[in-house]
Formats: structure tokens, C-alpha cells, sequence
């Protein structure tokens, strides 16, 4: 391995560390956090969980041309996949159904 | 709720690993091409593992082995590593809120661990059992499992990644992870307000590099998910 590529792993690596401890480092002390901060960090988990499935769900496939799709095969697949998460609160539940839905309406497309 | 559904942390760890092995086979395309790119990089196999253990990112290892493969100077592979992994700031500091009970050493290990899956996971669980007591063990479970797979993902990309079939979807259950994640996630109107404006703002953001549009998103989702708790009054 070159030594660009050591450098990169090591450093890029305590630096995601670094990243990932910020303020779990600090966590004792968030209780004392004023109550404007600690309602805007309760936007956290769903802002992050919509940011991570909206555009795979509505740009279409990785290889395509990545724009606005609607009528592809992944949106009916997500609804339905969080429809399943709603209705059985199971992760697999969510997965199995989306993926029947996607496979079933690009089989028959 | 005060009553707890795992009353050892054995059992905590035992759900948290339960919770999360859907996810982990849902993974195993993204791990195994985080040890194909290594290889194309020009890295040997055993690269591709130092970048799993030190990075332990799926998306900062692939950019990174990328611009490595292209010959860039390592301080802007960093740079782009740390970009793209600024989104564990954010879940840094919303864990921080559940976890502050726990020692010093043990989130420190939380740390180390944390991704996207053992946070959403994690999250997704606290929503619907608020008084979960062995939630460290519970992360833990979870957390380490997966990166022992990704570990071993890697490992078996090196070995097997050109086998693996482009033309088949399964890429597509790592989104679908997530919109499942984003269920008990919504709770009220202004979570949904930040999840609808994060959405928008990821999708039409979604050509910038080094997932600054997903930085950008969640920033969003979360000035405009605060200013909707605002003007409802008391949060709820």
C-alpha cells in the first residue's frame, strides 16, 4: 500500500472517530442543554432517515441519468416497504415487502 | 413507558443484534464492494481491510479508494472522508441526549461503532421504548455485529467481487432500511415537517459531491422540522 493511501486510512480515520465521538464525548453535560437546542436535536433522526432514502427512492437507479423520476418501480416499492413498517413495526417486514414490490412491477414492466 | 422488553443486557444485546441482522444482509452488496474498489484502486486485498477497520464507512471508503485509484494527494482524500462523515456529528449529538447516563469509556465505544444502521436502529427502538434500560447493551449488539460483517464483507469482496451480478436490485434494501427507519422516526408534526423538507432538499441536492447534500438536507429538515415545533407553541 502506498504511503498516500496509509496516510488517508489513518488519518481520515481518527479524524471519523473524532466526528463520531463530538458530542458523545460531551454527552454527561447535554442535560443541562438549553430546551430550544435539545427540541431542534429531536429533528435529528427523522431529518437524517429522509435524507438517506429520498433521493435513492426519487432519482431512480444509481446508473441512470439521475433525474426526477416518479413513475419508476422504487417509489410504489418504498411506500408500501414503510407501509409494512407501520403495520408490523419489523425492519424485514419493510425490506421483504419493497423488494417483492419492486421486483414484481419491473418483471411485469 | 417504564417497563422494559429486554430486562438483561444480555437479552438488550441479543434484540439489538436481532433488530439490526435484517440490515446486515441487506448490506452485503455495499460490503462487498468496499473490498472490490480496494482492489481496483490498486490497493492489495489486505488494504481493503485497513480501510474497513479504520474508516468503517461504506460511502467515505468508496469515494476515498476512488480518488486513490485517480492518483489524488492523500489530504484531499481526507478531506473528502471527512466530508462525507459529518453526518456522525450529528448523530453524535443526537445520541448524546439518550445516552448521557452511560460512563465516559462506554461511549467511547459507542463511538467507534456508530453508523448509519447502528443509529437509525437504535433510534427507531428508543421511539417506541422510551425507557429502555440496557440501552447501551441493546447499541452494542447491534453495532458490533455489523462491524464484524462489514469486516468480513470486505474480506469476501477481495476474494469474490468480480462474481458478483450487476443487474440484480438488492442495492435497493439499504434505502429500503431506511424508509423503514423513517417510520417510528416521524412522531409528530414538526418530525414530519423535518423529514418532508430533508427529502426535498436531499433529492434536489442529490448531484452535489461528496454528500454535502445530505448535510445540506438534514440542516434543513431540522431548522425547518424547529420552526414548525415553534409555532405550535409547546412541543409536544
Amino acid at each position: 500500500m502506498t504511503a498516500a493511501a496509509w496516510l488517508a486510512a489513518i488519518i481520515g480515520g481518527l479524524g471519523t472517530f473524532l466526528e463520531r465521538w463530538s458530542f458523545l464525548a460531551v454527552a454527561d453535560r447535554t442535560a443541562g442543554l438549553p430546551e430550544p437546542v435539545r427540541e431542534a436535536l429531536r429533528m435529528i433522526p427523522a431529518a437524517a432517515m429522509a435524507a438517506l432514502v429520498a433521493p435513492a427512492v426519487l432519482r431512480g437507479s444509481a446508473g441512470g441519468d439521475g433525474l426526477l423520476d416518479l413513475w419508476d418501480a422504487r417509489l410504489p416499492a418504498a411506500v408500501l416497504g414503510m407501509l409494512a413498517m407501520w403495520r408490523w413495526r419489523n425492519v424485514l417486514a419493510a425490506i421483504t415487502v419493497g423488494m417483492a414490490v419492486l421486483l414484481g412491477l419491473e418483471a411485469i414492466t | 413507558m417504564t417497563t422494559t422488553s429486554a430486562p438483561t443486557s444480555r437479552a438488550a444485546a441479543l434484540a439489538g443484534l436481532r433488530d439490526i441482522s435484517p440490515i446486515i444482509l441487506g448490506m452485503a452488496p455495499f460490503g462487498l464492494l468496499a473490498g472490490v474498489a480496494a482492489l481496483e484502486a490498486g490497493l492489495p486485498a489486505w488494504g481493503a481491510s485497513v480501510y474497513s477497520v479504520f474508516v468503517f464507512a461504506g460511502a467515505a471508503q468508496l469515494a476515498a479508494l476512488e480518488l486513490l485509484g485517480q492518483g489524488a494527494a492523500w489530504p484531499v482524500v481526507v478531506g473528502t472522508i471527512l466530508v462525507i462523515n459529518a453526518r456522525f456529528t450529528m448523530y453524535s449529538a443526537s445520541l448524546a441526549t439518550a445516552m448521557a447516563a452511560e460512563p465516559a469509556r462506554r461511549r467511547a465505544g459507542m463511538a467507534f461503532f456508530l453508523t448509519d444502521q447502528a443509529y437509525a436502529t437504535t433510534m427507531a427502538r428508543l421511539a417506541d421504548e422510551p425507557g429502555l434500560v440496557h440501552r447501551f447493551a441493546y447499541y452494542m449488539g447491534g453495532a458490533v455485529s455489523l462491524g464484524l460483517f462489514w469486516q468480513a464483507y470486505t474480506v469476501v469482496g477481495t476474494v469474490a467481487g468480480s462474481a458478483i451480478p450487476d443487474d440484480v436490485p438488492i442495492g435497493f434494501a439499504i434505502p429500503l432500511v431506511f424508509a423503514g427507519l423513517l417510520v417510528p422516526a416521524v412522531t409528530d408534526r414538526p418530525t414530519l415537517a423535518a423529514a418532508v423538507a430533508s427529502g426535498v432538499v436531499a433529492t434536489a441536492a442529490a448531484g452535489l459531491p461528496a454528500n454535502l447534500g445530505l448535510l445540506l438536507a438534514v440542516a434543513t429538515g431540522v431548522g425547518v422540522g424547529y420552526g414548525v415545533s415553534r409555532r405550535a407553541g409547546a412541543p409536544a
